[in-house]
């Protein structure tokens, strides 16, 4: 039932941003097929009347006081970074404007 | 990409609604203001040096974690509470998963099927158009849902045309907007607003912005983007068919904007459909020197967000005794406030309409409880004060005067110390830091001389000195007392009572 | 007393002569630096537990401790002993690579919480403890960095994902060290390499730090050679953290005193029960004749053993592989080469940001962690979701729900830790789902969030086979008494510890 095609594949890759060459494309998808058929059983078993676990231990209401607590500084920030320039981190050309 | 029409190709916006019912959407998003970030202790300072406000959080790190701010939930629960929502039973968050450089951890940490608020409603005063042709009206805005969620950081491009980012050569991210607490208010479709799309879209924001201001949740400075409003429009050919294709106007951040591109993408969108063509579902940037929209991305399917329940975070369960108490000290909802105070003021609807639009009813308030009269008081705020925010293109509330001080100035005038020119004056100098109205009178020297022997001397020396003036006025030439009153004025430096004057020279020349 | 005997010494013994002076932390340190650069480096044919050997500032931090206890300062009983944390914490100042490129020379501006109360307990940081990258995969051999050898065997795996760890107790290169466990990376390497080593409590360690694999199943835990040194440093660990809002509350259960009362050997009245699911098919005959040694030692205690049937988790391997894969393609999407770590530029102008991503994901990732960021991805795509991840997420209820069922009528339960002992270093490699199918006695509990230990349980062809205890849900002290127990009625019968008969390293043969 889990045949995934390599076109698929190729989709996911571009949603999870990693380059891959078409020999990577057509082993991952024999790969993820066969890992799919193996994981498939859980759909069977997940009947309607099984509430669904996000957190394994239950708690509620975790928050914290609106109080400044000891960040970074901008060096500690940016010294670890690629490039930086003017206290900011420099990146490559954004394509797209988004949210 | 769609053929965007150019202005010229745009429909009169009068035919555009004879022929089409618009449909609007508003998504707001607040900032909201908190000390520190949604998840983290790091500061939210605006303005501050670039990527001085963050932390290992904010700036997506292996292996940082998130914790709510109790005050940045405590602010949405009010915020729903005041759009007449439920609040949820029990909500997570969610992860939003895409990636974009100015997203420290390529997923945005905000709420999914699950809002903190859902099923709320705000009612706004449409107030009546300039001309007086289309009346003032209440129209019912229904809230979908107000979530919590994390802002973004800034990108500044660089190279190509200055600040845009098509042709830029790279960009430079600034983290410290990252994280900042934001709730987005969602409206259902929002219809039956027929030709007055435009004004109940600014109306409803306005009133929002006040709703928020007097919640005191955020600082509500559209053009620091405090508040963020999106457009979303679709037309239909009538209001029994099925909604129409909607396009989503991002950065729309005043007031008048929110009309003018709820107008022009009305005009847009009828001309598009008029010319028989398909109305694209996509995100068109708004643009506020031009006044035009401009297409962005196009909603692709394959977007996909993927989003998933936060396992970082737990669930929020607001106890409901919790939430009662909240309600019970919510302030009191702006609309029904400003009709209380209209009426206590007994200001006409021009009247009050002017203070709202100054954003002075807080401060005509305060004044009022200062002791001052509140036909002074709205003249000051809507007068001499807002010429003053104008020209020094700064906002009432930041001027550097205190509703007390502007009591104090006004109960001087009452009290005959002051002239208006005076009390003109004497502000100038509170203005300038030089202390309290009376501080400025004394320091100045403003006061009205009311040293009534004084004054006699005065009207005496002017009378001595203008035989022909008291000549005419003894011959009946009441007018004439003027010249007289000028010369005693000039004398007292404009420090006297012109009325008091005037009683003076009449019985002085005996006339 | 020779200096080179003390990398011999369990952590309870080195406290002990480190609190009567007998020894100098500076010393300690030294002798477990000498081990280490003697028997781990890569090039020489080593364990290669170590991705980094902070000696400067272990020396430093052990003469510090040394110091503070001349001038008689109140010291917990761990100050001075060496530790070795896995290179998924972070460490300010020490690199954090996660065993992936990707994070190769990154240093951290901020220490993890677990790393800071081994600080502040005194303890001394050797460096960072080598496995697969990001903590995917059960043989370390998923390490951008080479493999790490199992001490039994240097042809064989130590486990994974925390091989480094495991290997440098069993190597003698340190008394303790800390791993994390999201499906097993602490109690199968512990039990392929004849050590301890403990999953707690969901939340009962901080996870602030501690580079997410998958946040709903993660654990950080204490790792040692005897049941007493990991309680002694479960203790150090655990607790509440502010930090990380999924963190518990209440008060750390007594484990080391649990520790100390299990190693009478009495377990009259203790209610075990073996899980029918996780023994049986598919476990390798020695590891079942070892597994039922242990049992025997188990009614020999005093304890009630019973066999039980936990029907769900037959489907636990398949959630799992959903779950942590759909977490960790959310987790791991960070590392895009913007803000730290590797950058790829591809050649060519007018390189956008979206193609710097994809070039530097594709170059730093290696193939066990794409394949997961991939099916995760999918997992959790429109339209797969109910089906997949949200199926997935149903079965955990449904695990859950068979252990709450199963301590009502036990107070533990015990299996096998793995179904076979190591295997050889890449056997498996090219087939994922016979590696998946090894953590299947383990992944259950962390589905379940509940506490896990694996203890040595003997030999069967001369390589360690591991016994899981499992416990309920902040009852982490049940592990220690039931394993403290069962360790010295096994050591009384083997005459000695088992890492006695570990063979002295000679290096990877050519």
């Amino acid at each position: 039932m889990s045949a995934i095609t390599r076109s698929e594949v190729e989709h996911l890759a571009r949603l999870a941003r990693i380059d891959m060459s078409d020999e990577e494309l057509d082993r991952l998808a024999g790969q993820l097929g066969a890992v799919l058929d193996a994981v498939a059983q859980v759909s069977a078993v997940a009947t309607d009347d099984v509430p669904a676990t996000s957190h394994p231990v239950p708690l509620t209401n975790v928050t914290r006081p609106d109080v400044v607590r000891p960040g970074l500084s901008a060096e500690e920030a940016l010294a670890m970074a690629p490039a930086a320039e003017d206290g900011r981190f420099r990146v490559p050309q954004i394509l797209e404007e988004d949210a | 990409m769609s053929a965007a029409p150019q202005e010229l190709d745009l429909v009169d916006y009068d035919e555009a609604v004879a022929q089409f019912d618009p449909v609007l959407g508003l998504e707001v998003h607040v900032e909201l203001s908190t000390v520190t970030k949604m998840f983290s202790g790091a500061p939210t300072e605006f303005g501050a040096a670039p990527n001085t406000q963050v932390d290992p959080v904010s700036l997506g790190l292996p292996g940082a974690l998130p914790v709510l701010n109790a005050k940045a939930l405590e602010s949405a629960v009010r915020i729903g509470l005041a759009l007449n929502c439920r609040i949820a039973d029990r909500c997570r968050f969610a992860r939003k998963n895409y990636f974009y450089p100015d997203m420290p951890k390529n997923f945005q940490t905000s709420q999914y099927d699950e809002p903190i608020a859902f099923d709320g409603h705000l009612d706004v005063e449409v107030p009546a158009s300039e001309d007086g042709t289309k009346p003032a009206f209440t129209y019912r805005v229904e809230i979908e849902r107000a979530h919590m969620e994390e802002d973004t950081g800034k990108s500044l491009h660089v190279g190509g045309s200055t600040g845009r980012i098509h042709g830029a050569e790279y960009s430079l991210v600034d983290y410290n907007r990252a994280g900042i607490p934001l709730i987005e208010i969602v409206t259902k479709p929002l219809t039956g607003t027929g030709d007055r799309a435009p004004d109940v879209a600014r109306a409803y924001v306005a009133t929002l912005r006040d709703l928020l201001r007097a919640l005191d949740v955020s600082d509500v400075k559209m053009e620091q983007g405090s508040l963020r409003c999106d457009v979303n429009l679709s037309l239909r050919p009538s209001p029994e068919a099925p909604l129409g294709t909607r396009s989503e106007t991002k950065n729309v951040n005043s007031l008048r904007s929110v009309e003018r591109a709820v107008r022009y993408e009305v005009r847009r969108h009828a001309a598009l459909l008029r010319a028989g063509e398909r109305v694209v579902q996509e995100t068109r940037h708004w643009h506020e020197d031009t006044g035009l929209t401009t297409s962005g991305r196009e909603k692709s399917d394959a977007e996909d967000y993927r989003y998933f329940p936060e396992p970082d975070l737990v669930p929020v369960e607001p106890d409901p005794a919790w939430v009662e108490q909240l309600r019970a000290t919510l302030p009191e909802p702006p609309a029904q406030r400003r009709r209380r105070l209209q009426g206590e003021w007994g200001f006409s609807d021009a009247e009050m309409r002017d203070v709202g639009n100054a954003g002075a009813v807080d401060l005509v308030e305060a004044t009022v409880a200062a002791g001052a009269p509140a036909a002074a008081a709205r003249k000051w705020w809507t007068g001499e004060l807002a010429r003053r925010a104008n020209a020094d293109g700064t906002d009432l509330a930041s001027l550097p005067v205190t509703p007390e001080q502007v009591a104090q100035l006004q109960s001087l005038v009452d009290a005959g110390t002051l002239t208006d020119r005076l009390a003109r004056e004497a502000l100038e100098g509170v203005l300038a830091g030089e202390g309290s109205p009376a501080e400025v009178v004394e320091s100045r020297g403003l006061a009205v001389v009311s040293d009534e022997s004084a004054l006699v001397a005065a009207v005496d020396a002017a009378i001595a000195a203008n035989p022909g003036v008291v000549e005419k006025i003894r011959g009946g030439k009441a007018q004439a007392a003027g010249a007289l009153i000028g010369a005693v004025m000039k004398e007292m430096r404009g420090k006297a009572d012109a009325a008091r004057v005037r009683e003076l020279v009449v019985e002085r020349v005996g006339a | 007393m020779s200096v080179a005997e003390l990398v011999r010494w369990d952590a309870a013994r080195l406290s002990e002569a480190l609190r009567a002076r007998v020894v100098s932390s500076e010393e300690v340190v030294r002798a477990h630096l000498d081990r280490i650069a003697a028997v781990d480096p890569a090039e020489g044919g080593g364990v290669n537990a170590f991705l980094h050997v902070a000696a400067d500032s272990a020396l430093a931090r052990a003469r510090e401790v040394d110091a503070d206890r001349a001038r008689g300062a109140e010291l917990g009983p761990l100050a001075g002993v060496p530790v070795g944390v896995k290179d998924v914490l972070t460490t300010r100042g020490m690199p954090t690579t996660c065993g992936s490129r990707m994070l190769e020379g990154w240093v951290p501006p901020y220490d993890a919480t677990v790393v800071r109360e081994l600080h502040a307990a005194g303890l001394v940081v050797l460096g960072k403890t080598n496995m697969d990258e990001f903590a995917m995969g059960s043989t370390t051999e998923h390490s951008a960095f080479g493999p790490t050898r199992n001490p039994w065997d240097p042809t064989r795996i130590p486990g994974g994902s925390g091989g480094g760890s495991a290997a440098a107790l069993a190597a003698f290169e340190a008394p303790l060290t800390i791993g994390s466990d999201t499906g097993g990376s602490i109690r199968q390497p512990a039990a392929v390499t004849g050590t301890v080593g403990v999953k707690p409590t969901y939340g009962g360690v901080s996870r602030y730090g501690l580079v997410a694999l998958a946040s709903s199943l993660d654990q950080a835990g204490p790792c040692a050679r005897t049941v007493l040194d990991t309680a002694l440093l479960h203790a150090v660990i655990a607790g509440h953290d502010p930090y990380d809002s999924t963190s518990i509350p209440e008060a750390v259960p007594d484990v080391v005193g649990a520790a100390r009362r299990g190693a009478d050997g009495d377990l009259t009245g203790v209610r075990v029960g073996v899980v029918t699911e996780l023994s049986g098919e598919g476990y390798e005959p020695g590891v079942l004749a070892r597994f039922g040694e242990a049992l025997e030692e188990l009614r020999a205690a005093g304890a009630e053993v019973v066999e039980l049937s936990l029907p769900n988790l037959v489907h636990a391997l398949a959630a799992y592989y959903l779950i942590l894969p759909s977490e960790a393609s959310s987790n791991l999407a960070k590392y895009d080469g913007m803000r730290y770590g590797l950058r790829v530029t591809p050649e060519g102008s007018g390189v956008t940001a979206e193609q710097v991503m994809r070039a530097t994901r594709a170059a730093g990732f290696g193939d066990e962690a794409k394949r997961r960021i991939i099916l995760g991805t999918y997992a959790l795509s429109a339209g797969y979701y109910d089906a997949y991840y949200g199926s997935a997420q149903k079965v955990r209820t449904l695990v859950q729900r068979d252990f709450a069922a199963a301590f009502g009528q036990v107070d533990v339960l015990v299996s096998p830790t793995a179904p076979t002992v190591a295997y050889r270093l890449g056997e498996k490699l090219d087939d994922p789902l016979a590696m998946y199918a090894g953590d299947v006695a383990t992944i259950p509990a962390n589905l379940a969030g509940i506490p896990g230990m694996s203890l040595p349980a003997g030999l069967s062809d001369g390589l360690p086979v591991g016994l899981q205890l499992l416990a309920p849900q902040q009852a982490d002290d049940r592990l220690y008494r039931v394993g403290a127990a069962v360790e010295a009625r096994l050591v009384q019968r083997w005459g000695a510890p088992l890492l006695e008969q570990v063979p002295e390293w000679k290096g990877v043969p050519a």
